[in-house]
């Protein structure tokens, strides 16, 4: 077993923990440890080659591969310690700066012993049995990243006639990746009553190469024993329970299954770290720290986000705050007040806040409106929205002085209708 | 000369993820307004997207011998979308050699554009 020490251990070198392992370093830590299970660095961004990452990050339209260029270019110039093909299996909470993280590597077990770490893990995709979809399970259901991983890095078509389920981003720009390369993409399927991913998706990706999408549609079960023959699709009612009499064939032989992604945290949670139910996630203070000391979450392990550039934003407030942590010997045991969800807030990041600091919070909407307010009463913030929807992100700032006046153990984040007050 | 019908175009704005709304009025080939636009990269794709809608390309070019069997690319500018599907069968029939750089030009000029296709991503020998 080989020994390795760490001021800041970051686990996932996607866009968030590259983020944080750069920052890490330009903010003096000496020992940084960057750990990756796969071969080639930078997490999902290599396979994503279409643009639209970076707009805020770099403030420049790149590709995913590009990106991930950027920042692993910055990791490596700045002298991080790069651990690949190494997967982390336990986290072991020791003592309050000593954490250790025990690996399986290419060199054997690893046991990192560090004061700080990031969990920079990501996310795994849904996969058909969490859906319900039954069936049999012939050759030809693929989740949208696997089709991705064939086609963009290993250049494999999965299949010629496409049925897509789940219309958040990932889903649609799988189907405008195979309209591109020739398949017939036959439809996306979504069960709720609106898209899941971006409009500018919708436009792009959809309306540009006449592909059909069915709202309030759920793929039932797949045909086929060998080969997927066709999926059979029903259309749901209010309470997503499919209308007896509406069911019909869609013949095709793939189903490419995008239906959301959820945080990798297990070890987090073996851990003993405290779980928010609304983000799948653990917990986490305006410092992005879990209820570990000295554990920070960002990027899609802490909340699934629409843009690699919060993940990177995240990453980067990660290291912060470990840095913070290690200079400091932790933050000030202060009381923290809890983030509590209002009308039609369905998740909110972070959970708790010491109100001791501006905060970023991110979260998403259960319903879509429009020409609302987001408000949070107890310290008078009150923000005119034109729209909000679930697929994007309510991404906003409160400022310490908004703090000052604060009086109850809470505040209360809601989207209210602006015609109510 | 015969009165031409004014025309109202709706459609989302691909600029940026934001995604406004935008909504053209024409008549013939004439824009008479622009509304629902946010910046002037807005406005300017509105037009762009009346007149001659254009779109980035990506795709991936097969590489025999190195350490991925495929480079990403894309067009270095948008490219007409009727020329879409054309450029990307072109592509299809090429096969690279390692060592390719990111940015590194594969194609001067996809399919009469006057746009040359880049690399998107290193691959190395293997």
């Amino acid at each position: 077993m080989k020994k390795i020490y760490a001021d800041v251990l970051v686990l996932g070198a996607g866009a968030a923990g590259l983020a944080a392992a750069a920052k890490a370093k330009e903010f003096g830590a000496e020992h940084v440890v960057l750990l990756d299970e796969k071969e080639e660095l930078g997490g999902v961004l290599p396979q994503c080659i279409h643009p639209g990452f970076g707009l805020h990050y770099y403030r420049e339209d790149l590709t995913g591969p590009e990106f991930a260029f950027r920042l692993y270019e910055k990791v490596r110039n700045l002298g991080v310690e790069v651990h690949n093909q190494a997967y982390a299996i336990e986290l072991i909470p020791r003592k309050y700066d000593e954490k250790i993280v025990r690996a399986s590597s290419p060199e054997g077990l690893l046991d990192i012993h560090a004061k700080t770490v990031i969990f920079a893990t990501g996310a795994r995709e849904r996969q058909r049995h969490e859906i319900g979809i039954i069936g049999y399970r012939p050759i030809g259901v693929y989740t949208a990243g696997q089709a991705q991983t064939m086609m963009d890095l290993y250049g494999m078509m999965p299949g010629k006639e496409i049925v897509i389920v789940g219309s958040g981003d990932v889903g649609l720009i799988m189907a405008r990746r195979f309209a591109l390369q020739g398949a017939h993409v036959k439809a996306v399927i979504e069960i709720l009553p609106y898209p899941g991913g971006l409009t500018r998706n919708i436009q792009q990706c959809l309306i540009d190469f006449g592909i059909p999408l069915y709202l309030s549609h759920k793929v039932i079960s797949v045909n086929g024993t060998k080969r997927v023959e066709g999926v059979i699709v029903g259309k749901v009612d209010e309470k997503l329970n499919t209308i007896p009499g509406s069911e019909f064939e869609i013949k095709c032989d793939t189903l490419i299954v995008s239906a959301g992604l959820l945080p990798r945290v297990e070890l987090l949670m073996r851990a003993g770290a405290f779980m928010d139910p609304a983000t799948k996630s653990a917990v986490v203070n305006e410092y992005l720290e879990t209820t570990i000391p000295g554990v920070f979450l960002a990027g899609n392990a802490l909340v699934i986000n629409d843009l690699v550039d919060y993940a990177a934003e995240q990453g980067e407030a990660a290291a912060t705050s470990a840095i913070k942590f290690i200079q400091e010997g932790g933050f000030p045991s202060c009381v923290q007040k809890s983030v509590v969800k209002g009308r039609n807030v369905r998740l909110i990041v972070p959970q708790l806040i010491t109100g001791e600091n501006d905060v970023f919070f991110y979260g998403r909407v259960s319903q879509p409106e429009e020409d609302v307010y987001l408000k949070v009463p107890e310290v008078g913030m009150k923000l005119r929205m034109l729209r909000v929807k679930p697929p994007e992100m309510l991404r906003f700032k409160i400022r310490k002085k908004q703090f000052e006046n604060l009086e109850e153990d809470k505040i209360t984040i809601s989207v209210e209708p602006r015609s109510e007050g | 000369m015969g009165e031409e019908k004014e025309e109202t175009l709706k459609f989302t704005c691909i600029v940026c993820p934001i995604g406004c709304e935008l909504i053209v009025k024409k008549v013939g080939a004439k824009i008479i307004d622009i509304k629902g636009y946010k910046c002037p990269k807005g406005k300017e794709y509105a037009i762009q997207e009346v007149t001659n809608p254009q779109r980035i390309l990506m795709t991936v070019v097969k590489v025999k011998g190195g350490s991925l069997p495929t480079v990403s690319v894309k067009t270095a500018k948008p490219i007409p979308k009727a020329k879409l599907l054309e450029a990307v069968k072109y592509l299809s029939k090429l096969e690279l050699k390692p060592p390719i750089k990111i940015g590194d030009v594969i194609v001067d000029d996809i399919v009469g554009t006057g746009v040359p296709i880049v690399a998107t991503r290193n691959v190395n020998g293997e």
